[in-house]
């Protein structure tokens, strides 16, 4: 039953998300992709772009995406689908929420804490191993293209790849900016 | 206009205009919530960062929860949290019906053949400014590389990993204390 998978999977992804959108992308990728193969790994990648060119939290949008994905792909029709966007985008909202509810009094007086600091000193840098893994995960032939088979748009994608991170990490150019940009070298090249 | 009518507004407008997610989120947060409607003043406003940061869930939704529950209660804040999402799950379904059938067309595949390596790309340069705020030195380096590792090459499911490091920094701090 999708709905009740959908509802699991990202209850799950709520309550263990830790850092943030980005963080959530590698959490939703590992579900979505690798165990449940409710899309392709191009769908997903495409998901992301749109989620963050889009307003409001990256991990809604792509919640919501993923889940109107999951069910089309699962035979639906387009209302069904609407249901399990909705579903999946509460899904990931409701256990923090009730965490939130229940100890956030808690958090405020505690959170210097040495055992609360602990904590989160030890999730930081595993939050930037998620990023990182999500990446990887994403430096796949389906997105850059394989040597062998397809050099052309192999070499060309290294090119994007390489220009985009230069551009966002040394010249902060906004990502919607780049997200145009390379979509449009991509029409005018292919 | 009634309080809860004031909540939704408010919230729905940050959850519209911001684009970027969760942290680009703070700024007009801050100016709405604290220099507009005086709903919290500065210190007040840094506790629900501090929450925010502190539990699970996205940073923007945490912050509307926590603001809303603040304000009025539970009620509140479930008002906040929805407020913060609809537009998201609105927009993102519109575009989720019109793409599904112009996915096939061959322009738009071009497109996407140079917007996915650059998806890469704006995936991975936060990672590196985000390994300087989570304070990486001599001691913890190998924790980022380790856990990339597990996860890509092994297939390690991400919440294995924030689990593991939930209970190891639990028992480093108990060591620690003692």
């Amino acid at each position: 039953m999708i709905f009740l998978e959908l509802f699991y999977v990202f209850s799950k992804i709520g309550i263990f998300n830790f850092g943030g959108g980005y963080a959530m992308l590698s959490l939703i990728q590992d579900e979505v992709v690798n165990k449940h193969h409710w899309m392709t790994i191009n769908e997903f990648t495409d998901i992301v772009a749109i989620s963050q060119s889009t307003p409001g939290p990256i991990g809604i949008n792509c919640a919501t995406y993923t889940g109107y994905t999951a069910v089309v792909h699962a035979g639906y029709p387009t209302w069904a689908a609407v249901l399990g966007a909705v579903l999946a985008s509460l899904s990931v909202i409701w256990l923090p929420f009730i965490l939130m509810v229940t100890i956030s009094k808690y958090l405020i007086k505690h959170h210097d804490s040495k055992t609360v600091t602990s904590i989160f000193g030890a999730l930081r840098p595993v939050i930037v191993g998620l990023i990182a893994a999500a990446a990887l995960m994403l430096m796949s032939k389906e997105n850059f293209g394989s040597p062998s088979e397809s050099p052309f748009v192999f070499v060309l994608s290294i090119i994007i790849f390489l220009m985009a991170f230069v551009g966002t990490r040394l010249y902060k150019v906004h990502p919607i900016i780049m997200i145009l940009m390379c979509g449009l070298a991509g029409l005018l090249i292919y | 206009m009634g309080i809860y009518t004031q909540i939704f507004l408010t919230f729905a407008k940050i959850g519209s205009f911001t684009i970027g997610g969760g942290f680009a989120m703070v700024q007009m947060m801050e100016k709405e919530v604290v220099e507009k409607k005086h709903w919290l003043d500065h210190d007040e406003f840094m506790d629900t960062l501090v929450v925010a940061q502190s539990t699970p869930g996205l940073f923007a939704i945490d912050m509307a929860s926590h603001i809303g529950l603040k304000l009025k209660g539970v009620k509140g804040g479930i008002v906040g949290a929805l407020a913060t999402a609809l537009p998201s799950i609105v927009a993102i379904l519109l575009i989720a019906i019109f793409f599904q059938t112009f996915k096939e067309n061959v322009y738009v595949e071009k497109v996407f053949m140079g917007v996915r390596p650059c998806v890469v790309a704006l995936i991975l340069a936060p990672c590196f400014g985000m390994a300087k705020k989570a304070k990486l030195n001599k001691f913890n380096w190998w924790i980022p590389i380790v856990t990339a590792l597990l996860i890509y090459a092994f297939g390690i499911s991400p919440i294995w990993c924030i689990l593991a490091a939930g209970i190891g920094g639990f028992i480093w701090g108990k060591v620690v204390d003692s």
